[in-house]
């Protein structure tokens, strides 16, 4: 075990970076919970798509709401149903990585086989499947991109699995008498942690970006609360008049995608 | 070793394909638009050959058209939203097929622009006094664009065409209320009903087409001031003036309707003069229009309401949806919807209805925050509630409605809950299934009778999907029906409004503005109370 110091951390740039813009993001987000500039959602009829200025710094939309506010509240919401898919997508996924790595045989074949055809289709066509059935609503969207997100994690810890399972240390524990699922959860999964976690950071990206393409979908988040993605569905016709309405919320989408993989790049060379 | 420089690479490939995801995307956008504009130029380079070629014909043969100056001004370039559904008149159901097939086709009758059902292929009409027989007189020297004269054959054959003698469906559901189409003379034709219906009128705008045409779903003929040239799929419908036409000769030679089905680049396409026409096109497209174009602004011919369940508490309750009128204040939505363009209506009728519009019924409710408290308060929500507005979310203009009343609702300690749904799911549990509290969105009128707004709420009516109802209603809705005499109909069915107002069975708000584009070189665009674009109004600037 290698010892968290700042000066290792300062002296690997991806880390560096990454724990310097999701700080950034994180700060904003968790300043939105107490405090934003303006409610995300009053609207007023004079200041329509204004520009950038000291009164409104990301300017304002088409219904006149504060667009930094709507940011500040749309990342957090953004953030969440990342948090939500990952949670889902990588506890399932690893359990069934994990189970089916370690005894193989039928169930391997079958739940493998399940995993295949899930992955057959496209993360976003299967959550826009599962919301057509389920309806519209956060709920729904986490609980479909985090079915969609369980094949990749299944896949990857199924490998790590396979790998570990044959190594003397298991093989050690295994003559000891160590039950299977102890040897899973306790003996196996912790020596794959490293891989698993930048895993996850990368699958965080992949749900910002799916819920922004959900959202732009119209399928996400439901108005006149904002996330990243329907902000930039909604801002998409002001292009031309109003570029700054287009171009904020999608810069921090670009920077959150950045910061995770740069926090993801760097985990993994920590390890 | 190997295992961690494998995944190093996996890691900054991972980077990469975000980066080169950013870079396909914006370099997509970028080529699409590449791609448009060599597409236009394209286009109006193919263009002006068939201006030049159609132009030497003009100036010897045709008078009308070289007293018209400028030369490309005899053609005309209009942007169609969507490919034209078919070329059988009576089987296209698009209502973007039928704005392109009024300049094409013409029934007995034909709208104005002023919602008047004026002679057409008839040249004279007579409706008997208990409205079962409608007689028609053929107007004299009429023809087809094939030449032929239009006969009471054609007439009897299109109408039965459409009620499906040989055993089908009807084509039009009211069509199953005529009994017979008789030939009187070879001038006269009789139309009679099986049951009495003083609207009929308004169905007999169905095309009349040539009995002899044996493929009428691939060579369109009709009597209209346009004839058919050629379509190709996706791309353009073409047709050219009618020289033989009965009325008034259109000013434009060729008119080509060419299919945008990008939406984004209208502005760019009006821009590059690819096109020169477009309707129903957004306040924030109109905005970004230099001054080459004319904006022509008038109604979309719908009644767009926060529509309310009126079976579901607390809206059976008359004081809560009364409460709701207060609260909402409509110029307020118009102004952050549209930039507060459109027309405010305080029943289930639209403005360009002018003999049923009652523009006193906007003052029903005035906006009054107090007064929608006390009502609440008096039907024992001094609190408020929560309630979910259901919206279908292809409807830009209705989503963004529903968010402006969200949040004027919430002046009156309201709060409603925005559920954003598919069109289709929509029409099945909002419309059909009647599941539902309340919804934004608009209702047209198919036809040009009060009818069609009205007798939807109608008790038992099968379209009555806020669940109202009314005995006062019915009965005026009934006496409206029974009576042959237009003016005590007039009154009727202004009563009716009345009766919608007054008992809010609904939040009423707007008729929604539709915006015109046409290039300055023309002017004379007409709007119409139905789904149509009378193209043959449409002449140079000069």
């Amino acid at each position: 075990m290698k010892k968290i110091s700042f000066k290792k951390i300062i002296k690997d740039p991806y880390l560096a970076i990454g724990i310097l813009i999701m700080g950034l993001v994180l700060l904003m987000i968790i300043v939105g919970f107490f405090w934003t500039p303006y409610d995300p959602t009053k609207m007023s009829a004079s200041e329509k798509l204004q520009g950038i200025s000291l009164r409104h710094i990301m300017g304002t939309d088409n219904m006149g709401r504060d667009v930094f506010s709507r940011v500040m509240y749309g990342s957090r919401v953004t953030l969440l149903i990342a948090m939500g898919t990952i949670i889902i997508g990588a506890g399932l996924g690893t359990i069934i990585g994990a189970v089916t790595g370690y005894y193989g045989g039928v169930i391997d074949e079958v739940a493998m086989r399940i995993i295949d055809a899930l992955f057959a289709f496209p993360s976003i066509l299967l959550a826009l499947v599962i919301v057509s059935v389920f309806g519209v609503g956060w709920m729904q969207l986490v609980v479909s991109l985090g079915i969609a997100f369980v094949p990749s994690f299944a896949r990857i810890v199924r490998g790590e699995v396979l790998r570990c399972k044959d190594m003397d240390y298991i093989q050690n524990a295994r003559l000891q008498g160590v039950g299977s699922l102890r040897m899973i959860f306790v003996h196996i999964l912790p020596n794959i942690k490293g891989v698993l976690a930048s895993s996850i950071l990368i699958g965080f990206n992949n749900a910002v970006l799916a819920e922004a393409g959900l959202s732009y979908l119209g399928v996400g988040s439901q108005p006149p609360y904002a996330s990243l993605g329907r902000m930039l569905s909604d801002a998409q016709q002001y292009m031309f008049t109003r570029p700054s309405y287009v171009m904020c919320p999608g810069i921090v989408i670009v920077l959150m995608v950045l910061g995770f993989a740069f926090l993801g790049e760097g985990i993994k060379r920590w390890e | 070793m190997i295992k961690r420089r494998i995944m190093r690479k996996k890691g900054t490939s991972l980077l990469m394909v975000v980066l080169t995801t950013l870079t396909v995307a914006l370099s997509g956008c970028s080529s699409d638009k590449a791609g448009d504009s060599a597409n236009s130029s394209q286009e109006t380079g193919a263009g002006t050959d068939t201006v030049t070629s159609t132009q030497t014909a003009d100036t010897t043969a045709d008078t009308q058209a070289a007293t018209t100056e400028a030369d490309d001004l005899s053609k005309l370039i209009v942007g169609i939203p969507q490919d034209i559904d078919g070329l059988d008149p009576h089987n296209a159901t698009g209502a973007g097929t039928r704005e392109v097939f009024y300049n094409i086709f013409e029934g007995l009758v034909k709208a104005d622009e002023n919602g008047n059902l004026n002679p057409a292929v008839a040249s004279d009409y007579t409706i008997s006094d208990d409205a079962t027989v409608y007689s028609f007189t053929l107007r004299d020297g009429i023809k087809f664009h094939d030449g032929s004269a239009v006969t009471v054959d054609d007439i009897k054959y299109s109408i039965e065409r459409n009620m499906g003698v040989d055993g089908s469906e009807p084509l039009i559901r009211a069509y199953s209320k005529i009994d017979s189409v008789n030939i009187v003379d070879d001038s006269h034709v009789d139309i009679v009903l099986k049951e009495a219906d003083s609207d009929f009128l308004t169905q007999l705008t169905v095309a009349i087409i040539p009995a002899a045409n044996e493929h009428p779903d691939t060579t369109p003929i009709g009597t209209g001031p346009y004839m058919y040239v050629s379509n190709s799929p996706q791309e353009n419908f073409i047709v050219t003036r009618f020289d033989d036409y009965w009325g008034e000769k259109a000013y434009i030679k060729d008119v080509v309707f060419k299919i945008e089905s990008n939406m984004d680049a209208i502005v760019m396409d009006l821009e590059g003069g690819s096109i020169d026409m477009m309707a129903r096109v957004t306040s924030t497209q109109a905005n970004q229009l230099s001054d080459k174009f004319e904006v022509y602004e008038g109604t979309m011919n719908l009644v767009q309401a926060l529509y309310l369940n009126n079976d579901v508490k607390p809206f059976d309750d008359v004081k809560v949806r009364q409460a709701l009128c207060y609260a909402v204040n409509p110029q307020e939505i118009m102004d952050f919807v549209s930039d507060g363009a459109g027309t405010e209506v305080g029943s289930a009728m639209f403005p360009a209805f002018t003999k049923y519009y009652m523009p006193e019924l906007n003052d029903t409710y005035n906006t009054d925050v107090d007064k929608a408290k006390e009502l609440l308060a008096e039907a024992g929500y001094p609190d408020g509630f929560e309630f979910t507005i259901t919206v279908p979310s292809n409807y830009g203009q209705h989503v963004d409605t529903a968010q402006v009343i969200a949040e004027e609702l919430k002046a009156i300690g309201v709060t409603a809950n925005i559920q954003e749904i598919e069109w289709n799911s929509w029409v099945s549990d909002v419309y059909s299934d009647r599941k539902y509290e309340a919804t934004v969105v608009g209702i047209d009128a198919s036809t040009l009778s009060a009818s069609a707004l009205l007798s939807r709420y109608v008790s038992d009516a099968g379209k009555n999907f806020v669940n109202f109802k009314s005995d006062a209603y019915d009965a005026a809705y009934a006496n409206a029906q029974a009576t042959q005499n237009d003016d005590e109909k007039t009154a009727f069915y202004k009563e009716c409004e009345t009766i919608l107002s007054q008992e809010a069975a609904s939040v009423y708000i707007q008729d929604l503005p539709e915006f015109v584009v046409l290039n300055k070189k023309f002017t004379g665009y007409k709007f119409f109370p139905l789904y149509v674009q009378d193209i043959a109004a449409i002449k140079p600037a000069s």
